[in-house]
């Protein structure tokens, strides 16, 4: 506790497949800049994990200094990292919008092969997360819209979209919530 | 075998299916950089199709992310055309676009190329081009564009939509590492975003806020007291507020009285409907300096609460803070014992760990068998790394509770025989090492758990640790002859460095039990013919000296240096040897036995002092051993062993032409140790110091040496025949003075001893003090030749007095079971009063002083005194001169003017050394 940063500091923010290899990585750490120190990080961290389920609840370990919070779902393992002195349920807020809201995008269909034909999205939602190691946004309806770029189309702000326009994105509100 | 090679042969048919699908649906398989950079041209085209493009950009991301890395031209030539795509109004394109120039990175000077497009996105009607504009532009701009944006910076920062706000706020932070001044210009925009009703917006102007005043300790106090009386909702601007909170608490001075500021703030925080915001608090409370158990007290209750959540993360963060807390604060969780029992079964094994680690710190004397027969259970599915902490645990438990020792030792020995690393087999043996250092009683079990364990060790490393133990404390044990079967066996099976470890730990038994050594010898005649040359080294070299001893049935004390020297010792000795003359042959009667000198090192273990003993002792007394050269003088080993070295101080009073100086005398140890060893350094000083002497004090049964340790520290002058005279001038005859040992030569820079030696009458406890005079010859060196002149003066220095002091006949001991030594001891060599200490701040200080003043050691942890209690009862062991035991039961009261009264009974074996304890209260 002796160097309290101004706020939760994340290191990094992981997606790894079943096997342990990298599908979307993000690290603010600046000392573990080195592609082979991330891969061992990523390597060893896997080799904690796996043997635990985090398929219901979100789990979490200690390793390194390090506190990790995780969560696997179907073929995917989602991976938060901090200091060991941070604040666990900050790290799962972290956590819980990441996964979130990369089920919101994908529709529910949470799986490498999804994930993969739609890492575009995956990317931005890493980039609406985090921020340089700062939290920027831990709500997944508002990470999912901003990365969908929601209401940008036409240089027209929601407020000012047609009645049509409104009528179909409400359609498809809709329609993704009941297919969730 | 045929359903199976069917059963075989459609896995392997589905196995391929499953990598064909794999092959077919990753849209990055066989993905190539140089493929994906031609691509990339793609971005050039008059008409952009933006899906493509997309794409090709997500390729590009994709391989960064995996770790392929741009050379220069690549990244300068993707950065080019990305500017490209500026063109395009497809506004998911332009997300990606923002995404890639972040990762790419570009160097200052291509910046400017994407500046105009970026600053009119930053103008852009839309939010999410301003917000995004703003942070590509701050993440890859230098301090020069900085002050072109900085006025749309400072406008974002007040934007009514979130997203535009929070871009600029966390910009800020981290633009605050290239220009702070820049940042802290918007203070007052920063100020009016705190009060922003977005949670997210509040929570980063508050970081900001705080990053910009951070160095201002006065700024940040007053941020904090204006933070805890607004009104925040925001969970995560919560945590960050408590942060501030506490980081304020710790830097202000705590009055003794007046109640710790904002503490009822972070109780308040216990009620947040947050957990987060909960947990934080919890946190905080828990950290803060000096904390007392009223304090912890609501904290401990939400803790427990979480213990028996449903969440994981929470049971952990839980357990994580009781963990912490029973590190200094056992007491004030024992609340929550039963529910972490249930945790033992958790299927998150770091929570269970955390759990049983905490319960061991906790828990009390009886419910030690039940946990151990919950943790035999659970310790078998665990990993390696968890087992060490647990076994760590289990030896800090044994130290602190004694008596427990045969059912945590057992233990130990049956997690021993299970299977596990060399770190885990190695951290057991490790901790059985330590337990049976400390605990006498538990030598005999220990010692037979490990010699059934290398019956079975698959590590020589440790095999060799043990039978190294088994050597050195088997022979004092009450039947030897049990362990040499053991070691023997390893004489057999074994290979060559376990068989060499095995032949030094026999003749050790042959040494030190005269009734075994003709049967080590007949075992010691079958090594002789080894086939490693190690192993037959040694057997010859102890078939050797065993035979002499044999022979000549030397006494007790001379057959320690058969089998061990001090290693360092003998290390210098060889090592001058080589340096120096090498005529004459080496001489191993200066080296001195290792055995002697551990008997004082080895006092109480680091591991003691972790459970809130103090080691300082031991060490301290070692230290002095180190410096004194008393041992290295075989003239004293007729003495027997040293019952205690004491150092004393002696100065040099101001003399003629000398200048005087004198430090204060230096206290070797920290301020709490039980023990002070005050040492003071007498410099002559006349241009230069010229000489320092140190005085040390050797208590022996009989005798009393005091050692003058003398440095000359000019190299103009030579001193010789140094001696002290020494005189009673306070004190009854008990002494007499026996001869004295002078120093031929004062060396220059090193340390020379003189000795004086006084019989002692023994059973006579007095002190006395002693005036000293420093006689020596002084020549001068000339400086023509560096040869000292032949003709030299008598010259004498009255030195500081030398005290005897009371507390010098008293050495600490460790004893294991306090009540039963009581009890064993007569009531009629008991001696009990009361004294009145006066006013002090706390039972903990008083009990203190009274460790200090009879420096005896604290037994059963009940040096420690619960926080606010009004009584409380200490333990001391100690051993008086002439091995006779003395226990001591000190009782302290404090009233409610924090007057303390004290009780204190002493018993022994004889009256007068029960008195003897009271004599050195009184006369301090």
């Amino acid at each position: 506790m002796e160097s309290i940063s101004s706020c939760t500091s994340i290191k990094n923010v992981l997606l790894l497949d079943s096997e342990g290899k990298r599908v979307a990585v993000k690290y603010y750490d600046c000392d573990m800049e080195s592609t082979v120190q991330q891969l061992a990080f990523e390597r060893s961290l896997y080799q904690k994990t796996i043997r635990s389920s985090a398929r219901n609840d979100p789990e979490v370990v200690m390793f390194d200094g390090n506190i990790v919070v995780y969560k696997f779902i179907s073929d995917v393992h989602f991976y938060v990292t901090a200091e060991d002195h941070e604040n666990e349920l900050i790290l799962l807020s972290v956590l819980q919008g990441f996964f979130e809201s990369v089920s919101l995008l994908l529709r529910g269909l949470v799986e490498k092969r999804s994930v993969l034909e739609n890492l575009d999205l995956v990317l931005l939602v890493l980039d609406e997360l985090v921020d340089g190691g700062v939290i920027l946004e831990t709500d997944s309806g508002v990470i999912a819209n901003r990365v969908s770029m929601r209401g940008a189309d036409s240089e027209t702000p929601l407020t000012e979209q047609s009645f049509a326009q409104a009528i179909a994105s409400a359609r498809e509100q809709i329609s993704r919530n009941l297919l969730r | 075998m045929v359903e199976n090679s069917i059963i075989l042969g459609s896995e392997s048919v589905k196995k391929r299916d499953e990598d064909s699908d794999d092959v077919y649906y990753s849209p990055f398989w066989g993905i190539e950089k140089g493929a994906v950079l031609q691509e990339a041209r793609c971005f050039n085209d008059s008409q952009l199709d933006a899906r493509r493009c997309q794409q090709v950009i997500t390729k590009l991301l994709y391989l960064c992310n995996q770790g392929d890395t741009f050379t220069k031209t690549e990244a300068t030539e993707v950065f080019f055309s990305v500017t490209k795509l500026f063109q395009s109004k497809d506004s998911n394109l332009r997300r990606m676009v923002y995404l890639i120039i972040k990762e790419v990175c570009p160097s200052s000077d291509e910046v400017i190329i994407v500046t105009s497009s970026l600053m009119k996105d930053m103008n852009s009607k839309v939010d999410l081009y301003r917000s995004n504009a703003i942070r590509v532009l701050c993440s890859i701009t230098d301090a020069g564009l900085l002050g072109q944006i900085e006025r749309y910076l400072k406008q974002a920062v007040v934007d009514k939509n979130s997203v535009v706000s929070s871009a600029a706020l966390v910009s800020g932070l981290h633009l605050l590492k290239i220009n702070a001044d820049i940042v802290r210009r918007w203070s007052n925009e920063i100020q009016e975003a705190i009060n922003s009703s977005h949670p997210m917006v509040q929570f980063h102007a508050l970081s900001l806020l705080h990053q910009i005043r951070q160095s201002d300790r006065l700024a940040v106090s007053k941020l904090v007291t204006q933070l805890t009386k607004s009104n925040i909702r925001s969970p995560l601007a919560q945590c960050s507020i408590i942060r501030y909170v506490s980081q304020v608490i710790s830097q202000t001075v705590p009055s003794d009285n007046a109640p710790r500021p904002f503490f009822d703030f972070l109780e308040g925080c216990l009620r947040n409907k947050s957990e987060m915001v909960i947990f934080e608090a919890a946190r905080a409370i828990i950290n803060l300096k000096e904390v007392t158990s009223r304090e912890l007290q609501p904290a401990v209750s939400v803790l427990q609460l979480f213990l028996s959540s449903s969440k994981p993360v929470l049971r952990f963060g839980a357990v994580r803070a009781i963990n912490q807390i029973a590190l200094k604060n056992p007491l004030s969780v024992t609340n929550c014992n039963l529910d972490m029992e249930n945790l033992i079964s958790d299927q998150n094994r770091s929570i269970a760990t955390l759990a049983i680690t905490t319960l061991l710190k906790t828990g009390n004397e009886s419910s030690i068998e039940r946990l151990m027969k919950q943790i035999s259970v659970f310790v078998s599915d665990i990993q390696d790394e968890f087992k060490i902490v647990v076994v760590q645990a289990i030896q800090t438990l044994c130290l602190k509770f004694p008596h427990k020792h045969r059912t945590l030792v057992n233990f130990l020995s049956n997690i021993l025989r299970e299977e596990g690393g060399f770190a885990f087999k190695k951290a057991i043996v490790d901790s059985i090492f330590c337990i049976i250092k400390n605990i006498p009683d538990a030598k005999d079990p220990g010692l037979t758990h490990l010699s059934e364990f290398i019956e079975d060790c698959e590590f020589t490393y440790l095999s060799s640790q043990i039978l190294h133990l088994l050597g050195s404390e088997g022979p004092q044990t009450t039947d030897p002859s049990k362990y040499i079967r053991y070691i023997y066996n390893r004489v057999v099976l074994e290979n060559a460095a376990i068989r060499a470890s095995a032949i030094s730990a026999l003749s050790k038994f042959g040494a030190e039990c005269p009734l075994l050594r003709s049967r080590v010898l007949t075992l010691l005649y079958r090594c002789l013919h080894d086939s490693d040359d190690e192993v037959r080294d040694r057997a010859t070299l102890y078939v050797q000296n065993l035979e002499k001893l044999s022979l000549h049935e030397v006494d007790n004390s001379n057959s320690h240096k058969v089998t061990d020297f001090a290693l360092q010792d003998l290390e210098s000795s060889l090592y001058s040897y080589i340096s120096g003359c090498t005529v004459s042959p080496y001489s191993i009667s200066n080296v001195r036995s290792a055995s002697q000198k551990s008997k004082t090192e080895h006092g109480i273990s680091k591991i003691l002092s972790k459970a809130g003993h103090d080691s300082s002792f031991s060490e301290d007394v070692s230290s002095s051993f180190e410096q004194s050269n008393l041992l290295s003088n075989p003239l004293f080993s007729v003495y027997g062993s040293v019952f205690k070295v004491c150092s004393s101080n002696s100065r040099i009073s101001p003399l003629n032409y000398f200048m005087f100086q004198s430090s204060k005398p230096i206290s070797l140890t920290e301020a709490e140790t039980e023990y002070k060893v005050n040492l003071s350094n007498i410099k002559f000083i006349s241009t230069h110091v010229l000489s320092q002497v140190t005085c040390i004090v050797h208590l022996f049964q009989s005798h009393v040496v005091f050692e003058f340790k003398c440095t000359n520290t000019i190299e103009e002058q030579v001193l010789e025949d140094i001696s002290v005279s020494m005189e009673m001038i306070e004190g009854v005859d008990f002494l007499a003075e026996n001869s004295t040992i002078s120093l031929d030569r004062m060396p220059l820079g090193d340390e020379g001893s003189t000795f004086v030696i006084f019989d002692r009458k023994e059973g006579v406890f007095e002190q006395a003090k002693f005036s000293c005079i420093l006689r020596f010859t002084s020549k001068e060196i000339d400086p023509a030749t560096g040869e000292p002149e032949e003709e030299g003066y008598d010259d004498e220095y009255t030195l500081e007095d030398v005290d005897l002091k009371l507390t010098d006949y008293l050495r600490p001991t460790n004893i294991s079971n306090f009540k039963k030594a009581w009890d064993s001891l007569s009531e009629e060599c008991e001696c009990s009063s009361d004294y009145d200490i006066g006013k002090r701040e706390g039972l903990q200080q008083a009990v203190e002083m009274v460790i200090n003043i009879i420096g005896c050691q604290p037994c059963e942890g009940t040096e420690a005194v619960p926080p606010n209690s009004r009584s409380h009862s200490t333990l001391l062991s100690g051993v008086c001169i002439g091995e006779s035991q003395v226990l001591i039961r000190t009782n302290f009261g404090l009233d409610e003017l924090n007057n303390v009264t004290m009780k204190i009974t002493a018993r022994s074996e004889r009256l007068d050394i029960s008195e003897l304890v009271h004599a050195i209260i009184s006369n301090s």
